[in-house]
């Protein structure tokens, strides 16, 4: 339990001279769940994006542990898409699937990077490529119970009611076999009952894929429920980390969201 | 499993009776040569608006050069069969190869590039491999042309050569059919189909983006030369000012109108296109007046073409049917 | 000496590309669409010149013809643009991008076979007359410029700056310039965005109406096809200028201009099409937004 997974070492990124984030640092150890919250505009989304390799950093470094070899390697000059190989999966803030696609194939998408046939046995319709077929369709119609989504799966995305959405984003990203996931306000938008129901999910597929998550969430008490420790991210910058019991008390804290008040 | 294989012979099946209607009906005199000739032209356009469609329609990457792609492919061919007295079949292979080629080191540097940038560069790239056809005068004849290019067949009897011409171009349009939609129905094609849904979703999921986009975008230009080496033999005639930008528009407009991302609604798009271009001869000059104003009318009012993204299934056509007669036993 | 004489030849001719380039990249900045229409709208202005300047010639002096041709064909082009705009791009405005693409050829067909089957436009080419006073040459040391010359970088020059003074200094000008940095932003602030898109389409009309004029002038022949090659020019003279960009289009015109002056002069006049389109994959390839250009992030 007490080995790094994520290593963020001041990490900034700077958009047209505003500095988004400043000199960030994080450290994920393997199998926790991290909680990362701050006002609107914090920053939140961009730290997501600066760790994905979505958005190159001005600054700072940042090694992730591969899932594949067990070694730490520094995302430096990676792609996107590499780095999501190193064993990290993500989902967006405002929902991002491929929405004119059926739900299996969202989730198929992700296993790609997992094929070992080529192109010609998929144009000669060869026996190892319908083998790698169905073997992908049927991890994904495993993952997809999970979710309760299976008996969706030939449903276009967009079709499928805002919660499944949601949900369905989580399932893609497990789909790629991840060890580490970053959710990005799973929540949002969910009444209280699919909040809860999702938060047991989320600890489900936490417990039964060995994954250490962070998560972005607006819903204090779920945060401070459900997370270990817990960053918290104002103008970009750090300003507290510690359990949710040192974060509820932390003055810093209260006062970046209540504001600071006038005497 | 045993479901895959009744379809595969069920459209196997439904091909062949295709081809041996129309081969029949041309040799009984039905279809006479000059209807068979139009057939085949659509045939090559097919070809090539179905290779558009893979990048622009699947992969969701405008392309406004495929002229461009169409003619090095039917220069090469023709000028492999002329000068190399190499036979048909390997010169248009050939020239979709070479296509390929020239797809490759143009997709290379462009594809990483965002939004309408791909269109343009293709453009210009139409563009420029026509100033170079035009200038190649030793290889290509220059701005004269191509002439005496050898025909698929030459018998000697019309009706025969124009069912022996359709019967290439046939072969040909059922090996492309089969190849993109074999490649659009598995993973590699889901992870292309992912790039025109949201590039960004698709990176994240390990999608190595860009290697994707150059897979659809060489495959599209190798059909686009096959169609190109096929369009050489059937005409037997090439001039570089053929190939200008208004002929790339027409892949385009045939892929939108049958359908982008829909390979069954290309095939339609490209039937409607040839017939209605060659019917509107009858208003001399006012043809191509009339040809902007329906492509305007038609942009406006049918935006998503003849089929939509969806296609049209022959096999769930023939399940459907065959599961209402069971119902009704 | 020949370098610099081609030079100047290059100046003048980039400053028509120049003028026919602000109009691709000011729609382009707000309605996003490659307009490909725009070509044909120099053909229009043309011969709306062409005809303007034969009725005024008997009742008028030379140079007051002159500015009769131009004012009527900047009105006559401004006014199809706007018509184009409100029928055929108008109601495509929420449509995917590649309609509006192909209804934008649709009307750049319909313009150029409309002509050729027009009696008093086409199909074969007339000859434009150059009236006695704009013949003739200056000449300064070893250099040569003709009137026509003079004439074509004055005209630009003053209707680029109009323009600049317009986009920079008006009420509408600062409303151009929001709706093209965010069209829904700006209809929330209360501005009209279909009055801003028409004025913005009438301008860029009536620069490329006055941009074929000058052209005709220059290359006194005028055709329904001859809005082809210098449209697709001047809108690579807008891609390398950074599309969208106003400034880049009138740079990006001046180097079209004299890029394909000086290979015609010096290389071959066959590659000069060639040339073009090579620059534009070449500054695609080391700075894809153009000179001036911003490169638009994706928010994620």
């Amino acid at each position: 339990m007490s080995i790094p997974i994520l290593q963020a070492k001041e990490i900034s990124v700077v958009f047209g001279g505003l500095r988004a984030v400043s000199d960030f640092n994080l450290t994920l150890m393997e199998g926790e769940l991290v909680g990362l919250i701050g006002p609107n505009g914090a920053g939140k989304t961009t730290v997501f994006n600066l760790l994905t390799g979505v958005t190159p950093l001005s600054s700072g470094e940042i090694a992730i542990r591969s899932s594949k070899d067990g070694k730490a390697h520094s995302t430096k000059g990676m792609k996107a898409h590499q780095i999501a190989r190193l064993g990290l999966g993500r989902t967006f803030q405002n929902i991002r699937l491929f929405k004119s696609l059926t739900v299996l194939d969202n989730l198929r998408i992700s296993m790609d990077h997992l094929r070992r046939t080529t192109i010609a046995d998929a144009i000669l319709r060869t026996r190892r490529f319908t083998a790698e077929e169905e073997a992908f369709t049927s991890r994904s119609v495993e993952l997809l119970k999970i979710f309760e989504l299976d008996d969706k799966k030939d449903l276009l995305a967009r079709n499928l009611p805002y919660g499944e959405q949601r949900k369905l984003e989580i399932a893609r990203a497990l789909a790629t076999d991840p060890k580490l996931l970053l959710l990005d306000e799973p929540a949002a938008g969910m009444n209280p009952q699919e909040t809860k129901d999702l938060m047991r999910l989320i600890a489900f597929v936490r417990e039964r894929f060995q994954l250490t998550i962070l998560l972005i969430e607006h819903d204090m008490s779920l945060v401070m429920n459900l997370c270990e420790r817990i960053a918290v991210l104002d103008y970009g910058q750090e300003i507290a980390m510690g359990t949710p019991a040192e974060i509820s008390r932390n003055p810093a804290v209260i006062k970046a969201y209540l504001g600071e008040e006038e005497i | 499993m045993k479901k895959k294989g009744v379809d595969f012979l069920l459209l196997l099946g439904s091909g062949l009776l295709v081809y041996c209607l129309i081969a029949s009906l041309a040799w009984v005199g039905v279809i006479d040569e000059y209807y068979m000739q139009l057939l085949s032209v659509a045939g090559v356009y097919i070809i090539v608006a179905l290779s558009l469609n893979l990048i622009t329609g699947f992969t969701g990457q405008l392309a406004l050069g495929h002229a461009g792609f169409m003619s090095i492919g039917a220069y090469t061919a023709a000028i492999f069969v002329m000068r190399a007295s190499l036979p048909l079949l390997p010169s248009v292979l050939l020239g979709g190869l070479v296509s390929a080629v020239f797809g490759f080191a143009i997709g290379f540097p462009t594809l990483r590039l965002r939004g309408d940038y791909l269109a343009i560069t293709t453009l210009g790239f139409g563009e420029i491999i026509r100033v170079v056809l035009n200038n190649l005068e030793g290889l290509t004849g220059g701005s004269a042309g191509l002439q005496g290019i050898p025909s698929f067949s030459d018998t000697g009897n019309y009706t025969l050569d124009a069912i022996i011409k359709f019967s290439w171009i046939f072969a040909f349009f059922v090996a492309t059919v089969a190849t993109i939609s074999n490649l659009i129905r598995s993973s590699p094609g889901r992870v292309i189909v992912s790039v025109r849904e949201d590039e960004i979703a698709s990176t994240s999921m390990g999608n190595d983006v860009t290697r994707y986009k150059m897979i659809a975008f060489t495959v599209s230009a190798f059909f686009a030369g096959i169609g190109g080496g096929l369009f050489s033999a059937l005409i037997g005639y090439l001039n570089p000012s053929d190939f200008n930008f208004l002929y790339s528009v027409n892949f385009v407009v045939i892929a939108v109108l049958g359908g982008l991302g829909s390979l069954t609604g290309t095939v339609l798009g490209g039937l409607v296109f040839t017939f209605a271009q060659e019917w509107l001869r009858v208003l001399g000059d006012f043809r191509l007046v009339v040809f902007g104003l329906l492509l305007i009318l038609l942009m406006i009012f049918w935006q998503s073409g003849i089929m939509g993204n969806k296609e049209l299934s022959i096999t769930g056509l023939v399940r459907r049917i065959f599961r209402k007669g069971g119902r009704a036993q | 000496m020949v370098f610099l004489q081609q030079l100047v030849n290059g100046i003048s001719l980039g400053s028509v590309y120049s003028l026919i380039a602000i109009g691709y990249t000011m729609v382009y900045g707000i309605v996003k669409l490659i307009n490909f229409a725009h070509g044909d709208i120099l053909m229009i202005g043309a011969f709306c010149g062409y005809y303007a300047f034969l009725w005024a010639q008997g009742s008028a002096s030379p140079v007051l013809a002159v500015a009769f041709a131009f004012l009527l064909a900047m009105a006559i082009s401004a006014l199809v643009g706007v018509i184009i705009e409100k029928t055929c791009y108008k109601p495509l405005r929420n449509a995917p991008r590649i309609n509006a693409l192909i209804t934008a050829i649709g009307v750049s067909i319909v313009l150029e076979n409309g002509a050729r089957v027009i009696p008093f436009m086409g199909p074969n080419p007339r000859q434009v007359s150059i009236p006695e006073a704009f013949k003739g040459v200056f000449a300064l040391g070893g250099l040569t410029i003709s009137k026509v010359q003079v004439l074509t970088l004055a005209t630009s020059l003053v209707l680029m700056v109009v323009l600049t003074a317009f986009v920079q200094l008006t009420r509408t000008g600062k409303a151009m310039r929001a709706v093209s940095h965010d069209m829904d932003a700006a209809q929330l602030m209360g501005i009209s965005v279909n009055r801003i898109v028409s004025i913005t389409f009438a301008i860029g009309a009536a620069l490329g109406g006055a941009a074929g004029v000058l052209y005709a002038m220059n290359f006194p022949m005028i055709n329904p096809y001859m809005g082809i090659m210098p449209g697709l020019k001047a809108f690579i003279a807008a891609v390398f200028g950074g599309i969208g960009s106003i400034p880049g289009a009138m740079i990006g015109g001046l180097v079209m201009g004299v890029a394909e002056t000086l290979t015609k002069g010096f290389i071959s006049s066959k590659l000069a099409d060639a040339v073009a389109f090579g620059i534009l994959i070449v500054i695609l390839l080391v700075r894809p937004s153009g000179l001036l250009g911003k490169s638009a992030r994706e928010k994620v």
